[in-house]
């Protein structure tokens, strides 16, 4: 092979490193949370990349096409610094400014955050977990999971799990056994609940059981080569299979109430704004945390091999990937942030029951994904909070019309926007650069 | 149940024993002296590097192929030529391991059986292949594009933790100048136009360093001048590389075997092969003629 064609691909290395660079940074900054260092640094990695690019031109042949791969590194890198300084104004917000404004602002302050507001954006957030879980599914590798909410559900149900042996003989009935227990006349706990106690175990079921599930079910759809709608079909059936599993009494998972009067969370009253508070920043952290990990997922070669699947599966395939690990890694790793958001999800709405599962409810989670926008990381993020920002008005305002309302949101995006919300943010600064 | 059906069925299914008893580690004959099997090693010394023994392919009655059978020589260019239907792609298929054929051996070197692999272990043992369609990730970049094809551990984790490294970085700029793409490589896949796709993917196949290339129609779509390039380039690779080139256009078959007028040519017709010599000798053959050239 020849010598390398030294100037046009100067930028391209500069641009590969310096991803590589913030794929570690990522890590860090989400481990150590100091993104204020990083992002200095950024700023003046900034500078230098221009001036090497500068340089780059001088010596090129191919001058046109150098300018334009160090602007395109340069856009990349204002993009990057951009979404370093949202993080971190994110984060700020979360762990700073929503507990001070909620527990220290008085209640009569313009300024304070009521204990609805803190219970609605916790709410959201969860819900924003579930539509990057799908974004990387669906935006990235081209699946479209119309069961996400079972991975949803089965998070929350093992919190639920916890939370129902923390209440104690603090039920109605004044038993060791959970109330609905009692109600059926079960004298013992059943096999599944073996673990309810421990915290610790409940954490690895969060993780294990939708990790499990979207294993095998993922394991035997995509070795069959299900692609397209016929997956999205099947998924929905499993969601509601599952659904009607856990409706039944039988199977101990409290039928259609579900689980819900919760009491202690960790030995601490769940209802003291200060939980409330704890349990909000905890889930912010862990979307941010989330975030930056997708992020992180989707710059590596890993992501760019799961662009590749969703554009030519059988060029991947011909190229010597096996589709089957790659869908499946990402699959597993999707249900597993699911089933986080549900655990989380519990404690603050403080009900979990099989409506969970309803294929509406997995269907909504490609809603907010498809508005914010498939295939950016914050484009569902921003979804999640602008449908679900408007359902929690409309039904306060106008109740009878929120279905409709989603219906006609969908397909207006679907027609006009197809990037969603995103797509059109950035369209509309891009013409402003051009202007 | 007619007896013929019946016969049918059971030579079927003696094949399929046969194929699930497998060819051990020998390949399916006896061990020739003096020689070890070696896992992964493409076995050459009897100088075929792709060998195709009575394959049939039937789709609902329809023979694709019909017990095709062929061999490739190492770093031979072969140019197959057929009508339309002719099983050209469906061999293809075979060989890459999208289609299991339903009797017949395929053998990669003398070792090897293709029979045996699923689609992505015969490309990473290589054998790479181009489709007729050219196919490229449009979303990447061409840069990206080339990175992806390169030869490399092809695993989830590795893939997590990939970094390019100078020497791959050199392959890449390398690569990207043969396909006369160096000032796209940031370029979206998908603007590019149809004769700078083709040499992309023929570009990710060279990545791969692959054995034996597969070429459906690689030149569908090129200018007179991006045709000739290509000619060049197949023919820079012969020798090195196995080469099995599908083609329609003569023209282009005509500039592969001007080099040496015996290379040999391949017309397939109804899935099996109807003649096989220099070009002279198959233009000139009579059955050729009447269902190809026949004008």
């Amino acid at each position: 092979m020849s010598a390398l064609p030294g100037a046009p691909l100067t930028p391209t290395l500069s641009r590969k490193r310096e991803r590589e660079q913030e794929g570690e940074e990522v890590v860090a900054s989400a481990e150590e949370g100091e993104a204020v260092v990083a992002s200095a640094e950024e700023g003046e990695a900034v500078v230098a990349s221009a001036e090497e690019g500068e340089a780059v031109v001088a010596s090129a042949e191919e001058g046109e096409a150098v300018v334009a791969s160090a602007e395109y590194s340069l856009s990349r890198l204002r993009e990057r610094v951009g979404v370093r300084a949202g993080t971190l104004l994110a984060a700020l917000a979360i762990c700073i400014l929503a507990p001070l404004l909620n527990l220290f602002v008085p209640q009569g302050s313009v300024f304070h955050m009521s204990d609805y507001a803190v219970a609605l954006v916790a709410k959201i957030m969860c819900y924003a977990i579930c539509a990057l879980a799908m974004d990387l599914i669906w935006g990235y590798t081209g699946i479209l999971s119309l069961g996400h909410g079972v991975f949803f559900a089965l998070g929350g149900y093992a919190m639920g799990m916890y939370l129902m042996r923390q209440i104690g003989r603090d039920g109605n009935y004044q038993s060791d056994l959970p109330d609905f227990m009692v109600f059926l006349d079960w004298k013992k706990l059943p096999w599944h609940w073996a673990v309810s106690d421990s915290f610790f175990a409940t954490l690895l079921l969060i993780v294990l059981v939708p990790g499990l599930l979207a294993f095998v079910f993922g394991f035997f759809a995509f070795r069959s080569r299900i692609k397209g709608v016929y997956f999205s079909i099947i998924t929905q059936a499993m969601t509601f299979a599952t659904m009607l599993l856990f409706f039944r009494n039988e199977t101990g998972f409290g039928g259609n109430n579900g689980f819900t009067d919760f009491k202690r969370v960790l030995g601490i009253a769940i209802a003291k704004p200060s939980t409330r508070m704890t349990l909000f920043v905890i889930t912010g952290l862990t979307l941010i945390g989330f975030f930056l990990f997708a992020r992180w997922l989707v710059a590596s070669k890993f992501g760019r091999v799961l662009q590749a699947i969703r554009d030519a599966e059988s060029r991947v395939m011909f190229t010597g990937y096996d589709p089957l690990r790659y869908k499946l890694t990402i699959w597993v790793i999707s249900a597993v942030m699911c089933g986080v958001a549900g655990a989380l999800y519990v404690p603050q709405v403080g009900i979990i029951n099989p409506s969970e599962m309803s294929p509406a409810a997995s269907i909504e989670i490609a809603i907010w994904t498809a508005v914010g926008g498939r295939a950016s990381l914050i484009g569902p993020i921003v979804g999640a909070f602008f449908v679900n920002g408007a359902k929690s008005w409309f039904t306060q305002a106008f109740p009878e019309f929120w279905l409709y309302f989603l219906g006609a949101l969908f397909i207006a995006v679907t027609l006009f926007l197809p990037q969603g919300i995103i797509g059109l943010l950035r369209r509309s600064t891009k013409k402003e650069e051009r202007a | 149940m007619t007896p013929e059906l019946m016969e049918a069925g059971s030579l079927r299914r003696e094949a399929m024993q046969a194929r699930k008893a497998g060819p051990g580690s020998s390949g399916g004959r006896e061990a020739s002296y003096g020689r070890v099997v070696q896992e992964g090693i493409i076995d050459v010394s009897h100088g075929a590097i792709l060998y195709l023994d009575d394959i049939t392919v039937s789709f609902d009655g329809f023979k694709a192929l019909n017990d095709l059978s062929l061999s490739i020589s190492a770093g031979e260019l072969r140019c197959i030529i057929g009508p339309n239907g002719a099983g050209k792609t469906t061999m293809m298929d075979v060989i890459t391991g999208k289609t299991r054929p339903d009797a017949g051996k395929a053998f990669f070197g003398s070792t090897i059986d293709l029979l045996r692999m699923r689609e992505n272990q015969i490309a990473s043992i290589g054998i790479g292949r181009k489709f007729q369609k050219p196919t490229v990730f449009e979303k990447l970049s061409v840069f990206e594009n080339l990175e992806l094809a390169l030869k490399d551990d092809r695993g989830v984790k590795s893939s997590m933790f990939f970094r390019l490294n100078g020497e791959q970085l050199d392959r890449i700029g390398a690569m990207l100048q043969l396909i006369h793409l160096k000032g796209s490589a940031q370029r979206i896949a998908g603007l590019l136009s149809h004769g700078q796709k083709q040499w992309l993917e023929i570009g990710m196949l060279l990545m791969q360093d692959p054995k034996l290339l597969l070429l459906d129609e690689p030149v569908a779509g090129m200018t007179d001048e991006e045709t000739q390039r290509t000619a060049e380039l197949f023919l820079s690779l012969e020798g090195n590389h196995s080469l099995v080139v599908v083609e329609h256009d003569m023209k282009f078959i005509h500039e592969l075997t001007r080099d040496n007028a015996a290379k040999k040519v391949t017309v397939l017709h109804e899935g099996s092969v109807l003649a096989e010599g220099s070009l002279a000798d198959v233009q000139g053959n009579d059955k050729v003629v009447e269902v190809y050239l026949g004008r």
